[in-house]
């Protein structure tokens, strides 16, 4: 088997600022199962956009089956040219039936008897992936539970009308799969690779990587670090690759003053091991996006099954959509999290909201010469440091942060560094889920999470790159 | 035990059902071919407008233009249509286009569909203003043959909905089209990954909703055979109540067609319903209201439970 199914050459793409991939070179032959796998941030998904024609590259040669590819690269393109993706988050609409997900995916599934051809033919496929699967093509897909979702959409991304099968790609295929659907899943994997067709394989489980693929590509900043057959690598060789070559030196910041005062927050729901913060503490939230982080700095601000004391504030990650009120002023969105406190007799006291707006423009050191001016014309840092300030300038004693550098310059996150800093020695508590790690350097102890529980609790003398990796990436029974 | 999920497909039949009871029990005259007929005869251009209304919610948006675009539809037919068919067609047909025309502009520059429809139907009202400052004009002959054709045994409002109800149904619950439609309607980032148009799919239903829109206005016409600019003003609510007393949802491409035009039915019964109550006319909208959200209350104890169980 010569050629290659698909090829990527120098390929780069950019979000504003933030380079998701600079200079990929990646192909997969006929018939050969690529394992694809790095932390957060490394480029996979965008590559694998790139791939399915969801996104176009910046720069950057593509060709597919030998054939250069010309202007833009579509998602419908990618269809006839036979690349199938499975995203993850599904791609399934919720409002209709399997077989009727199966035409949205097949042009050619039309005119009379559609439906039961749709139905047919994706029900083959289940049978022959899943075996006892126990779905029908006419059951709604908002009616199946998510793990049977995830099986719909594995089988019908092998489903074949007329357009070839070349290269499907699975994005965490077994995220809801239990083990022995998973099982079945990789077995047909092996499967389908001898009849020719080429998988490229995303997960988190380096078990199945390390079983399913012939060849591994570790990405990490946006470019392929290592490639080699599968069988070179070991868990731990896997591991060592995806993080970093240079050591970090600590952050020369050693406690100060670490108060013995109590508790601020204590949730022993997420696994064996509790999440415990004192006063004063830098708590940090590790491992893979979407494993947990979120949904517990959510459980402690709602107070569900958490021990909580104090007040507490929540520093939004993703801006646009839950951090800055868009048609506000700068300060407005500055004091909103204090107007109860800056009330007097039931109105706002504009003159002690004012001092606020103030003061915690020089603090912040925010970049503007008037807090009146509306948020968006700061920078994305600077909107960012106003959130901080929202949160800061509360009666809060627990701040919660959702990875709220995302696109910070790095002048702005050393400020906001020292901030926290100085904030946690004067006694306040913060809670920080992170996607970098360097930002870990700065918490006293870190949790790790994966499949929405706790795995490992570092403290800073024992954090590493490397054990939050293993920790992250562990099978479940080691 | 009840399947639920039955129960919430049978609910839209069964509040018809059960409407339909009351008014034969307090006037039961009404339980007669003329009876029917009289009682219905309007429940034809409510259910052509709540079918473009269901078009609309399909892909996840709201026209609250429909009824001022009947009223505008028949405007232009008791005039236009009237004294040059050839012209009146045509005009027709530029109506519909400017539907596509609003769904287009509705998805590229991803405005909410309410504040647009919202807006135009204060340019369809000013146009059919324009055009009939007072009330008047004709109905074209053929029209009105049409809408007093008396069907053999069955009262022809109660064919014509089934027809349409079935018509409807087929095409955008059978077809490999209407999968498309509602599934821009379910997840439209799947479909755009599948490498389907979701401008030419939401420009689509746009036009079929004005299509319908216009069918609208022609049988209101044919039956009033006189046209005024505001005679269908309370379309606009009467169709997203019809949608979704027929079982549709606001979002998610959750739609039912059937259901639809039934909804169009029970609304148009509870109307006269009211009236047989001797209710004056100034509490009517709010008992039509009552009896919405009485049926809603129920759905939504039927889902409820349903998601429990």
């Amino acid at each position: 088997m010569t050629g290659t199914v698909i090829k990527l050459d120098g390929a780069e793409k950019s979000f504003g600022a933030v380079r998701a991939l600079a200079g990929v070179d990646f192909s997969v032959r006929p018939g050969e199962c690529v394992g694809l796998v790095g932390h957060n941030g490394a480029g996979k998904s965008t590559l694998m956009n790139i791939l399915a024609g969801t996104l176009q590259r910046s720069a950057g040669e593509l060709s597919v089956g030998g054939r250069n590819i010309e202007g833009t690269w579509t998602a419908s393109r990618a269809q006839g040219d036979g690349v199938r993706c499975v995203f993850q988050e599904l791609s399934l609409c919720p409002n209709l039936s399997v077989a009727e997900n199966v035409r949205i995916t097949h042009g050619a599934i039309r005119g009379m008897g559609w439906k039961s051809r749709a139905g047919a033919l994706i029900a083959a496929k289940l049978d022959e992936i899943f075996p006892g699967h126990g779905i029908r093509p006419d059951d709604e897909i908002s009616d199946l539970p998510i793990g049977k979702r995830q099986m719909a959409e594995i089988a019908r991304a092998f489903t074949v009308t007329t357009e070839p099968l070349r290269l499907v790609i699975l994005d965490e295929p077994t995220s809801s799969l239990d083990a022995v659907t998973a099982q079945q899943l990789l077995a047909f994997v092996r499967q389908e690779t001898g009849r020719g067709t080429s998988i490229i394989l995303i997960s988190h489980l380096l078990g199945e990587i390390l079983a399913a693929s012939d060849r591994i590509v570790v990405m990490k900043d946006g470019k392929v670090v290592a490639e080699k057959p599968a069988r070179e690598f070991t868990r731990d060789s896997l591991v060592a690759a995806m993080g970093s070559e240079v050591r970090h030196s600590k952050t020369a910041t050693a406690k100060t003053g670490k108060s013995e005062a109590g508790m601020a927050v204590r949730v022993t729901t997420a696994g064996a091991i509790a999440l415990e913060a004192r006063k004063g503490e830098v708590i940090g939230l590790a491992g893979l996006a979407g494993h947990g982080q979120t949904r517990m700095l959510l459980q402690i601000y709602g107070r569900k099954n958490a021990e909580v004391k104090g007040a507490v504030a929540f520093v939004a990650g993703d801006r646009q959509s839950d951090g800055v009120f868009n048609i506000w002023s700068i300060g407005h969105n500055m004091s909103v999290r204090s107007v109860a406190a800056l009330r007097r007799l039931g109105l706002i006291d504009v003159k002690a909201e004012q001092n606020l707006q103030g003061e915690w423009r020089k603090r912040m050191a925010i970049r503007t010469d008037d807090v009146n001016n509306n948020i968006l014309t700061l920078s994305g840092g600077n909107q960012q440091k106003a959130l901080f300030a929202r949160a800061l300038a509360s009666d809060a004693t627990i701040i919660l942060m959702d990875d709220p550098m995302r696109g910070v310059d790095i002048g702005t996150k050393q400020e906001v560094y020292d901030m926290i800093r100085s904030e946690a020695a004067a006694g306040r508590t913060f809670i920080w889920y992170t996607t970098e790690f360097d930002e870990l350097d700065h918490c006293d102890r870190t949790y790790v999470f994966r499949n929405q529980g706790i795995v490992a609790a570092l403290d800073r003398s024992e954090l590493s790159e490397e054990r939050v990796l293993q920790a992250s990436f562990a099978e479940a029974v080691a | 035990m009840i399947n639920r999920s039955l129960l919430r497909q049978a609910l839209p039949f069964l509040s018809l059902a059960v409407v339909l009871a009351a008014t034969f029990y307090v006037q039961p005259r009404t339980m007669s071919y003329f009876g029917l007929n009289l009682m219905l005869q309007y429940a034809v251009p409510i259910a052509l407008a709540t079918i473009a209304q269901m078009f609309i919610i399909t892909v996840n948006d709201l026209d609250l233009s429909i009824g001022p675009f009947v009223g505008l539809v028949g405007c232009v037919s008791a005039t236009l249509l009237y004294n040059d068919p050839f012209l009146g067609v045509l005009a027709l047909l530029a109506l519909i286009a400017c539907y596509g025309a609003v769904g287009a502009l509705i998805h590229l520059r991803n405005l909410p569909s309410i504040v647009v429809t919202l807006g135009l139907s204060f340019v369809w009202l000013g146009i059919a203003v324009l055009i009939l400052p007072s009330p008047g004009g004709k109905a074209p002959d053929w029209l009105k043959a049409i809408m007093s054709f008396q069907f053999p045994y069955v009262p022809f409002p109660i064919v014509a909905a089934v027809v349409i109800g079935l018509v409807v149904h087929v095409a955008l619950m059978n077809s490999s089209f209407g999968v498309i439609a509602r599934g821009a309607g379910g997840n439209p980032k799947a479909l755009a990954r599948a490498g389907w148009s979701l401008l030419w799919t939401k420009v689509s239903m746009y036009l079929l909703a004005g299509f319908f829109g216009v069918l609208s206005g022609l049988s209101l016409l044919g039956l009033t055979t006189s046209a005024d600019a505001h005679v269908a003003d309370r379309y606009t609510l009467y169709s997203i109540a019809g949608v979704i007393l027929g079982g549709g949802e606001f979002v998610g491409g959750r739609v039912s067609p059937l259901g639809a035009v039934v909804g169009a039915l029970t609304l148009a019964l509870a109307g006269s319903f009211l009236i047989f109550l001797k209710i004056s006319p100034d509490w009517q909208i709010g008992a039509q209201g009552a009896i919405l959200i009485i049926v809603l209350a129920l759905r939504a104890a039927v889902t409820y439970g349903e998601k429990r169980a």
